[in-house]
């Protein structure tokens, strides 16, 4: 029995610890021999240090959570997959680490694999090594997030936290075939998590159905006085969405969404989606988001922008790696040249440009003037639709190193998740189907700031219908 | 639009050292992606205001209490070069 808990889901096992049938370290040495076994392949996890560190990041209870690089983790090394943060043990929690140690929970000893400062579709920019996908381990798991999807698509975690800026927990939740939720902005604190893009950052949780995302949500939601953006609303109990009737539902189709560009097997699976949601009792109608060309562009410009700010705080002086010079502003440039990767450096000289002296308002400015009409696209469709279903990517998996020479076209692999960040909506992510070779294929959801319990009934629905959650990779 | 006198000048303002190579590479990807990005001019912005935020949130205030603050050597703890209780750099004035 205790050789197969990995394969189990949190909700599961929360049963088998309630009972006593089991204990919280049965559940770890499943997964560490299951890591063992199998993460050489798939290199969702950093190297764990050779020696242990102090501090109480190792205690285990209840049903362990893996980590992204970018959530401080007091006591354990938090490196956003980079050089210039390497070696860097934060002294303190991120409130999400907190609020799931104090729900008996704990996280799992290790860290999971990122691009870079969650600069990336395909964790391929980690200086640990891309990350592959289970289903294939020639195709990239997507990004950033991708070691987290592809640790719990593995059966390497039980449930996991990544983080999405303009697409990194839906999209590699997509192309590993588990589920991935981008809450609304504000939901969930962000203190503590390695700032790439302030307004557009939100943690989420990537799990196996439906289910562990909504019991995640219920833990690490809520207002943060460490954040100044997070919302003070009430957080419901998720699991109460749980089995709604969604006869009646209003659902809107964006039709800029399955233009081309869109692969036809990810088509007919969205396709399959809404036939077997219409059987349910969800109405369907055509609508329009007609900003959605514009998305991507905007966002390459405020994210950068704001990673720029952001990564300025990186410089040798307080933490991480520092290179040499006798001249400060020569440390700070060699440091900065040598830490960062190639992505990294793209970005923040592009968001530099962005926001410096008379490109500001060609670029900065008006990005953030085509977001408002963005938004306003959503917000019009909201008065009348519950939620808004689309493909969560143009295609399945692509393979490692396809695009890594290529940035504009791994930006574009984001096109259909960026919207949701941009104006701050809640989306989620969950297995409709696989292509011809085998590769999972992800149904996006998007609903109303803060109506998470809208998707989540409706993506349940949908899950208790079909069987595409329970499919697995054959890794072994 | 942007060529390499303009990824080295950005870079510098960046303070990030590029390699000859480094820079050319970055004027011809960077060009490629401010050429897609040039579609957003097709957009009429005129009447138009900017969205910083997805969610407006003004004036976000609390009392100003003193709360406790890490012990200095956690937070120095990762320093690359310290002494006492202080971040070490390399000499600024003459």
């Amino acid at each position: 029995m205790n050789k197969k808990l990995y394969s189990l889901s949190a909700h599961e096992l929360d049963e088998s610890l309630k009972n006593n049938a089991i204990k919280s370290e049965d559940i770890c040495s499943a997964l560490e021999s299951r890591i063992k076994e199998l993460d050489p392949k798939v290199n969702a996890y950093l190297k764990r240090p050779k020696e242990p560190l102090s501090g109480d990041a190792f205690v285990s209870t209840g049903i362990p959570v893996a980590i992204k690089d970018n959530i401080c983790t007091k006591g354990f090394y938090t490196q956003c997959c980079s050089r210039i943060l390497e070696g860097f043990i934060p002294p303190y929690d991120a409130t999400v680490i907190k609020k799931i140690k104090e729900s008996g929970h704990s996280c799992l000893k290790f860290k999971t694999n990122m691009d870079e400062f969650a600069f990336g579709s395909s964790t391929e920019n980690s200086f640990s090594g891309p990350t592959r996908n289970p289903w294939n381990l020639s195709c990239v798991p997507g990004g950033s997030s991708g070691g987290s999807a592809a640790a719990v698509a593995s059966d390497e975690a039980i449930w996991a936290l990544g983080s999405d800026t303009g697409g990194s927990i839906r999209q590699p939740a997509s192309f590993c075939g588990v589920v991935g939720l981008k809450p609304t902005y504000g939901r969930v604190s962000r203190f503590g998590l390695i700032a790439f893009a302030s307004s557009l950052d939100q943690i989420g949780p990537i799990t196996k159905d439906i289910y562990d995302s909504a019991l995640l949500m219920n833990i690490i939601s809520g207002y943060d006085p460490n954040d100044s953006t997070s919302i003070n609303l009430p957080v419901p109990n998720y699991t109460k969405a749980l089995g709604k009737d969604v006869k009646g539902f209003k659902v809107g189709i964006p039709k800029e969404y399955f233009v081309e560009g869109l692969d036809p097997e990810v088509k007919a699976s969205v396709e399959e989606a809404i036939n077997s949601l219409r059987k349910l009792g969800v109405d369907f109608k055509e609508v329009s988001l007609r900003h959605t060309e514009y998305a991507v562009p905007v966002y390459y410009i405020i994210a950068t922008a704001e990673a720029s700010s952001n990564l300025a705080r990186f410089d040798g002086v307080q933490y991480g790696f520092r290179s040499k010079d006798v001249n400060l502003i020569d440390m700070y440039k060699k440091t900065r040249g040598e830490g960062f990767g190639e992505e990294a450096k793209r970005r923040i000289i592009l968001g530099t440009f962005a926001l410096s002296h008379g490109y500001y308002d060609a670029y900065y400015l008006r990005a953030l003037k085509v977001r408002t009409l963005i938004k306003e696209d959503f917000d019009s469709l909201f008065k009348e639709f519950d939620c808004i279903l689309t493909p969560t990517a143009p295609t399945a998996a692509f393979k490692v190193g396809e695009k890594v020479n290529d940035p504009l076209k791994m930006y574009l692999s984001d096109i259909y998740t960026i919207s949701a960040n941009l104006a701050g909506i809640p989306g989620i992510s969950l297995p409709c189907g696989l292509t011809k070779h085998g590769m999972p294929i992800g149904l996006q959801i998007l609903a109303r700031h803060f109506e998470e319990e809208k998707i989540f009934s409706l993506a349940y629905a949908f899950e208790q219908n079909t069987e595409w959650h329970k499919l697995k990779p054959k890794l072994t | 639009m942007i060529d390499k006198k303009i990824v080295e000048y950005v870079a510098n303002l960046a303070r990030i050292e590029l390699k000859e190579k480094e820079a050319d590479v970055l004027s011809t990807q960077l060009g490629d992606i401010l050429g897609f990005i040039d579609k957003l001019k097709e957009v009429n912005v005129d009447k138009v205001s900017p969205t910083s935020h997805a969610i407006s949130l003004s004036n976000v205030l609390r009392e100003d209490s003193p709360k406790e603050s890490l012990p200095v050597n956690s937070v120095l703890s990762n320093a690359p070069l310290k002494r006492g209780n202080f971040f070490l750099v390399p000499k600024v004035i003459e």
